[in-house]
């Protein structure tokens, strides 16, 4: 074995040719994904952190003598899945028990077993269905592979299309983003919209139905979308005349 | 010398001998033994087992072994269990099943867990194996009930069809339509994940009827209660049987034609399922509980006082799956019938609550391991551990030989003492001289690893988190632990320096996975260069980490030694060495 990878004295230093890290209280800083200091690429990558749930947890409660400033994001980063970003903030929500990803290490299947079976008993539907998750499979018409999204760990319309931009962000997803969900209420945008070659979030409901995201109100989106499908402008247009009926209900 | 015997045994002798010799690892063994044994045992091998998809390509393995019958593939790593994995990852099988396709046409079984199958895969598998007799998918995704159409229509000779905890995309219920009306030689069926979805029922029914020989069954929920009579009576010779939603309106008529149904099954053993329990029905399956010896209740919401009442029918109880609804006073009850059990495993009924909602602590494991001498193996979810609990616990069950504790909230410290759980970790595998597998939880810090190391000689897989001061913990396991073949971490502080010191302990193993710990990406690149026969996969789904300081830790790590080399179905997420950084340009 090669004297770089022994460790031995002074061997650590060498390692990979960086600089030496020091262990404990740094490490714990390296860890949150802060890199010494660096300027513009560190606040992409704060906007862009997740998980560590637990060590922020015991920052937030010590902020003098951590010598890291939990910053906004970081905190409102707890409560997502690891493939979002983080959500705006929200004060009018209060601040659940932050989830960590993948812990307990309890498997979705039984995670969604007991939520559906304890909606049933005297707890309050809201109850059960804020612990629960509501993992969807999300499909794009011409990728590769399938991603799922917990529709619980966001709050808005705004927040679901940053996540599903991030997701697919290989890919282009036009620019249907967040101004595109909220002009289905517009006739004339909606039908330049489908008439464009961007792409169009879809829904299947409940009922099997295919729909538009955005006309219904958020929490009902929740309840009812069995799963999300990107497709082409120029295929959702079957689905226009819905999405134009409740326009004109509306208005 | 030695080569002259072996050449006075013509290889068909030979032959026979090692067809008694079943177990992968003798098997293995005896190919190490000379050219000529490894080359007979070549042709005669029937299984294989490759326990990580990306070790070897299948055209290797085909290369080696010619005449296989039966395969066995695993892919993602256990934690993809928790969502830790992305989607898209990858572990899919397709690539295997057309090579397989050509080079083994008389191939009969596939199994395979954690892995994606895709409709296009089970068509495959329908359309090229004449003799096709046995699909287990555990913990599969990627397929729906398309794939199972063919697989019912085409495979004459099916014998087992197993989909464990997969999950699959309903299409339609009448993919069992497909098994042709002439085909009787199911044994065993597991649908349990289906989950809702309806199957055609009076299909069922017919399939049931005509499989003389079926032996286990697992409906899944959408099996309403008032049906399994009728079920149980086409197929009394049931050893394993798994019911839909064990509920109804509270009638005495369906009640006694379902207890009637089962006391006709002399035969079993094995009972799961329990979704929406009504207890008012559990007393129907009282006729059978005698001899069963595997329960599975972890769908069951019902209280510890119904739990009760059902554990103390089953004295031959050795597999007990429940909700932590059964508390420490249901355990104890256990304790004291069933003095048989040899595994335990207490799901959370509210993984995600911050007060315990039931009345279940470390008490409850204390009286299991002292009532219960044949216990081995333990899983169990609790809010509340202490050393003292540990310690009796290790004393009282020297046998364990899986001990998976998971107490709920991170870095939960010893409730009596607040100190961390280190000793009664300690003890568990200073006493437990047999464990294979353990699982830590609640406050720990280097010392633990220390223990680890030092007594855990038989561990084979070792699951992290939360834990650990520095480097030195991990350390002390990969320098320790003589048989550690899988390693999971994850928000441990470890970081480059016990990795790369125990750089060769790696392609020991099969497999490392470290998430939201701290090695670097500058560490990562220099032990996939050193490292030839390991694949070192940085999975980052933030950004590339090339384009970061090279210092910056890396979110997620899956080191795994590899014969086949990188990988070529990468998704954009995960990083690996190339052949020019391999040369040391990069």
């Amino acid at each position: 074995m090669e004297v770089g990878l022994k460790m031995g004295k002074g061997g650590g230093d060498h390692v990979c040719g960086c600089e030496k890290v020091k262990m404990g209280f740094e490490e714990t800083e390296l860890r949150l994904g802060l890199p010494g200091g660096g300027g513009g690429e560190g606040e992409a990558i704060r906007k862009r952190f997740f998980s560590e749930t637990v060590d922020l947890k015991l920052n937030l409660s010590s902020k003098e003598s951590s010598g890291i400033n939990p910053n906004e994001e970081k905190v409102k980063g707890l409560r997502q899945e690891k493939s979002l970003l983080p959500c705006a903030n929200d004060p009018a929500k209060p601040p659940a028990k932050a989830q960590v990803v993948g812990w307990p290490p309890v498997r979705s299947f039984r995670k969604n077993m007991l939520a559906t079976q304890k909606s049933g008993s005297e707890e309050s539907t809201e109850k059960a269905s804020g612990n629960s998750a509501a993992l969807v499979k999300v499909s794009m018409d011409g990728a590769p592979y399938l991603r799922k999204v917990d529709l619980r760990m966001c709050n808005s319309y705004q927040e679901l299309s940053d996540a599903l931009a991030k997701m697919f962000s290989s890919f282009t997803i036009g620019n249907c983003g967040s101004q595109g969900m909220r002009d289905f209420m517009n006739e004339s945008k909606l039908m330049d919209l489908l008439n464009g070659s961007d792409y169009v979030p879809t829904y299947e409901d409940r009922d099997g139905d295919w729909m538009l995201v955005g006309d219904v109100p958020w929490e009902m989106f929740v309840e009812s979308c069995k799963r999300l499908r990107i497709m082409k402008g120029t295929e959702a247009i079957g689905l226009a005349p819905r999405a134009m009926e409740k326009c004109k209900n509306r208005s | 010398m030695q080569k002259k015997m072996a050449y006075s045994f013509p290889d068909e002798v030979l032959e026979h001998v090692f067809s008694f010799i079943k177990s992968h690892k003798d098997r293995n063994a005896v190919s190490l033994v000379c050219k000529s044994w490894y080359e007979i045992e070549s042709w005669c091998r029937r299984k294989i087992f490759v326990g990580n998809c990306y070790a070897v390509s299948p055209r290797m393995v085909i290369k080696r072994f010619p005449e296989v019958r039966s395969v066995e593939v695993k892919g993602k790593p256990h934690f993809a269990d928790f969502n830790l994995v992305p989607d898209g990852w990858g572990g899919n099988i397709l690539p295997w099943i057309k090579e397989m396709a050509g080079a083994y046409p008389w191939l009969e079984e596939i199994r395979l867990k954690r892995m994606v199958v895709t409709d296009e895969s089970l068509e495959l598998i329908a359309k090229s194996f004449k003799n096709f007799k046995v699909l287990v998918l555990s913990s599969c995704e990627g397929f729906s009930t398309d794939g199972l159409a063919a697989i019912a229509a085409s495979c004459k000779n099916l014998k087992e069809l197993d989909l464990r905890e997969s999950e699959v995309d309903d299409l339609s219920g009448h993919w069992l339509i497909h098994f042709p009306e002439t085909y009787t030689s199911l044994v065993s069926l597991n649908i349990s994940c289906l989950g809702s979805d309806e199957v055609s029922f009076s299909a069922l029914e017919r399939l049931v009827g005509r499989c003389p020989n079926l032996r286990t069954l697992r409906l899944n929920r959408a099996v309403p209660l008032d049906k399994i009579a009728s079920i149980l009576h086409r197929a009394p010779q049931l050893v394993e049987f798994g019911t839909g939603a064990y509920a109804a309106e509270l009638r005495p008529d369906v009640f006694s034609n379902l207890a009637g149904a089962f006391s006709n099954c002399k035969e079993l053993r094995s009972l799961s399922g329990f979704w929406d329990v009504v207890p008012a029905y559990l007393p129907a399956i009282y006729s059978v509980c005698s001899r069963l010896t595997t329960l599975n209740l972890s769908y069951a919401t019902i209280q510890s006082r119904d739990l009760i009442k059902l554990v103390s029918h089953c004295p031959s109880l050795q597999r007990l799956l429940v909700l932590d609804y059964i508390e420490d006073s249901g355990l104890e009850a256990l304790a004291s019938s069933c003095k048989d059990l040899q595994e335990l495993r207490v799901f959370p009924s509210d993984p995600f609550g911050v007060e315990p909602n039931v009345s279940l602590t470390e008490q409850g494991l204390v009286a299991v391991s002292l009532g219960c001498p044949k216990l081995q193996s333990v899983l169990y979810f609790c809010r509340r551990m202490s050393n003292v609990a540990l310690v009796t616990i290790a004393q009282n069950r020297p046998n364990l030989t899986h001990f998976r504790l998971c107490i709920i909230e991170p870095k939960t410290a010893d409730y009596l003492t607040l100190e961390s759980l280190d000793v009664g970790f300690g003890a568990i595998v200073e006493h437990c001289k047999d464990l294979r597998r353990l699982s830590l939880s609640g406050l720990l810090t280097d010392r633990v690893f220390e223990y680890i190391g030092t007594y855990a000689k038989k561990l084979e897989m070792l699951s992290v988190a939360f834990a650990g001061d520095s480097d030195l913990g991990l350390h002390h396991v990969l320098s320790g632990c003589e048989s550690l073949r899988k390693l999971e971490i994850r928000d441990c502080p470890f970081g480059d320096k016990a990795l790369l010191a125990n750089a060769g302990k790696l392609e020991t193993m099969r497999s490392l996975w470290m998430s939201s710990c701290s090695v670097s990406f500058g560490a990562c690149k220099l032990l996939g260069q050193k490292m030839p026969r390991l694949n070192v996969e940085v999975i980052d789904e933030r950004a590339p980490p090339d384009s970061r300081p090279e210092r910056c830790p890396v979110e997620k790590l899956y080191i795994y030694r590899s014969v086949a080399g990188p990988r070529f179905d990468m998704p954009p997420f995960v990083w690996m060495k190339d052949e020019d950084s391999a040369l040391g340009l990069s």
